[in-house]
């Protein structure tokens, strides 16, 4: 017979968050050294002294996404993601994030370095640095899990000014890729809804794509990720803020048969379905085939498609004109179609 | 997507247009009975690419809009009490009552669900043996016998703490009443196509022979709904009324035996109220005596409920044919999706709805 003895866990060593987490005292501080700076590596600074060049484009995001791993990524990747793409479609190179962490109490510490881990490895994808944080615990029951906001900062060469109200009849509409996969990927994961797909999420950063395009065609008129709202937001955004109207053609719209099929099920509109790593851009007629080319090349744009035009009718906006002929009116979501999906 | 890409198909749909130019030599006036036949039709501009040989009048078949008052207000009396979850589909929570929607009330505390299926509302009633799990049941014949199955299976296991407010309606009697009603234009009907693979065709071979309107049963993708249209063309150009079949991948002469012999057991018929349109004999479907454990309007003591209906919404004209939704002098702007006066602007299949959202009556 063996006798196998547990060594215990070591003062300070904790499986789940505890409320002590967030006070403030040695057990806030040894979190934040052995979870999140010894993976960031940065000084435990207030604020963050930040180098570059140009303006400044800021932006900040908050995510909730339920579940906190989903098939393609996590609520970390999703975090720095989101906020590097707003920066990166704004035309702007993304350098600097910060990430507020709200954790409740009795996340397991093996999640939370799952989540921080993979923030790290997304940073190093997009060429950001996390500079800053901040923790805070809530009571079990009054978070779900964990809540992190990040805001970021990056650099915009000086004359660069893409901007939604600048599109001009006659210009394409390109995307980069299948869309709606974030949105259904989330949605099969959902209790009484879970459908099995072996489609995952598409969040992925965005910054060596934007920056693509933009070396490619300096004239790309204004770029967008199509998150909440999907496409169809983007479009009527776009559509009211250059006063012109939108026209989508119904088969060059690229979506993944999962995404097509999750759709017809439920009574979707792919149109207003969340992408997480895609990104819509605009740009001049005849500077539309030499953009897609090189989007194409692009392994984060190996999808990418023309699948509309920009019109003087109709402004403000967005129509489909279906495989049939007929055209109807594409509107923006009215309301929540799905619930924290980011 | 096999199977969908096929019933979508350009060239098909361009050569059954044509088909359908070539046959009418004077208008008609049909009638799509199924709200999801509106919406494709609305979402393809069919009714826009037909015109002006055909006219597409928008039926009753929304059952999320023809839900009555009293029975919406019941469920929210229903879902208002402690310990009760009430689960239901999707739009119906946000169909307004009398007093605001369900949504509303779960706002304020209360227990309601959306599930996707009655059987769900069994399983939480297993997983709840603390809570009384009431499962609102809506819709037309197409959902009866899957609402049937969930309290056959809930007597056979003797969950005493489940229970059905039924709300079921019948497609044959209101097609009969819109028949009758003065004003009426329906020389045709594009039949429901998934109402009739659980039914089948001969509970409308007598409709077709007293009132000579023929019967096309269709289908939901735009090819299925152009060959029901161009079906239906032929015989009244032909001056026939027959029913006829222009969905024969899903429905068969006899329907689903099965399926009926179900609802044959956990139901029978009785008197309906539909909103907007009145009480129609005949119209509905309630839980068998044998079943009255599991009847919510038996086991929770309702008591009379005082409805108010918005006065403005001509829901009741738009369900009937007698209007389209762009005539109504709120839609679009009173009434819309967010603010809705009546449940034909709530739901997945209501035509106000569809007329909103693709953009018809004023881009």
């Amino acid at each position: 017979m063996t006798l196998e003895f547990d060594c215990p866990a070591p003062s300070g060593r904790h499986e789940h968050i505890i409320l002590g987490h967030g006070s403030g005292g040695k057990l806030g501080a040894d979190l934040v050294a052995r979870m999140f700076l010894s993976v960031f590596g940065n000084a435990a600074e207030d604020a963050a002294a930040c180098a570059g060049a140009g303006r400044l484009a800021f932006t900040t995001d908050a995510f909730v996404v339920r579940p906190i791993f989903f098939p393609g990524g996590d609520i970390g990747r999703l975090a720095i993601a989101g906020t590097v793409n707003d920066l990166a479609v704004s035309g702007a190179l993304p350098r600097y994030v910060s990430a507020a962490f709200i954790l409740e109490e009795g996340l397991a510490m093996a999640d939370l370095e799952r989540i921080v881990a993979s923030m790290r490895a997304t940073c190093e994808e997009a060429g950001v640095v996390l500079v800053a944080g901040d923790t805070k615990v809530v009571d079990r029951g009054k978070g779900d899990r964990v809540f992190i906001t990040t805001s970021g900062i990056g650099f915009l060469p000086q004359g660069r000014a893409l901007s939604i109200s600048a599109a001009q009849p006659g210009d394409r509409v390109l995307v980069s890729g299948t869309l709606g996969d974030h949105g259904i990927a989330i949605l099969s994961q959902r209790e009484g809804l879970e459908f099995d797909t072996a489609l995952t999420s598409d969040v992925q950063p965005l910054a060596d794509l934007a920056q693509a395009i933009l070396q490619t065609c300096s004239s790309v008129r204004c770029m967008r990720d199509p998150t909440r709202g999907g496409l169809a937001g983007v479009l009527h955004d776009l559509a009211t803020a250059s006063r012109v109207g939108v026209r989508l053609h119904e088969q060059a719209v690229p979506l993944a048969p999962a995404v097509r099929a999750a759709c017809e099920l439920l009574g979707l509109d792919p149109l207003h379905v969340a992408s997480e790593g895609r990104l819509v851009a605009v740009a001049p007629a005849d500077e539309a085939e030499g953009l897609l080319a090189a989007m194409r090349r692009h392994p984060r744009g190996r999808e990418s498609a023309i699948v509309g035009e920009v019109v003087a009718d109709h402004a403000g906006t967005v129509v489909l004109r279906s495989r049939i002929g007929g055209e109807r009116v594409v509107r923006p979501l009215a309301g929540e179609q799905l619930p924290r999906i980011c | 997507m096999k199977f969908l890409a096929e019933y979508r198909d350009g060239d098909v749909a361009r050569r059954l247009l044509d088909a359908i130019a070539g046959t009418v030599t004077r208008p008609w006036t049909l009638m799509e009975v199924c709200g999801g036949q509106t919406h494709a039709i609305v979402k393809y501009s069919l009714d826009e690419l037909v015109a002006p040989g055909i006219e597409l009048l928008h039926g009753p078949g929304c059952p999320v809009c023809v839900t009555s008052l009293e029975m919406l207000d019941r469920a929210h009396a229903l879902a208002s009490r402690p310990g009760v979850i009430l689960c239901s589909f999707g739009d119906m929570l946000r169909v307004p009552g009398s007093r605001g929607d369900l949504l509303g009330l779960k706002a304020q505390g209360a227990d309601v669900r959306v599930v996707y299926s009655p059987l769900d509302a069994v399983e939480l009633a297993r997983k709840h043996p603390d809570r009384r799990v009431v499962f609102f049941a809506v819709g037309f014949e197409t959902t009866a016998p899957a609402n049937a199955t969930a309290v056959w299976l809930a007597r056979r296991e003797r969950l005493r703490n489940f229970a059905m407010l039924v709300s079921h309606v019948l497609v044959p009697p209101v097609l009969t009443a819109i028949l009758q009603a003065p004003g009426n234009r329906v020389q045709a009907f594009l039949g429901p196509g998934h109402v009739c693979t659980v039914m089948g065709e001969a509970e409308y071979e007598p409709i077709v022979r007293r009132y000579r309107t023929p019967i096309v049963i269709s289908g939901f993708e735009p090819v299925d709904l152009l060959a029901g249209i161009l079906a239906a063309a032929r015989q009244l150009e032909a001056g026939e009324a027959r029913v006829e079949n222009a969905y024969r991948r899903a429905v068969r002469r006899e329907g689903n035996p099965g399926a009926r012999r179900l609802l044959d057991e956990v139901f029978d018929v009785c008197d309906r109220k539909w909103r907007g349109v009145g009480t129609i004999p005949k119209s509905g479907f309630r839980l068998r005596y044998e079943y009255r454990d599991f009847d919510a309007e038996r086991v929770f003591e309702l008591n009379d409920i005082e409805t108010a209906e918005p006065a403005e919404c001509i829901s009741g004209q738009v369900l009937k044919g007698l209007k389209k939704p762009a005539e109504c002098p709120a839609f679009g702007t009173r009434c819309t999706p967010q603010t809705p006066l009546g449940a034909t602007m709530v739901s997945g299949e209501g035509a106000c709805a569809a007329y909103y959202n693709y953009g018809r009556g004023g881009r």
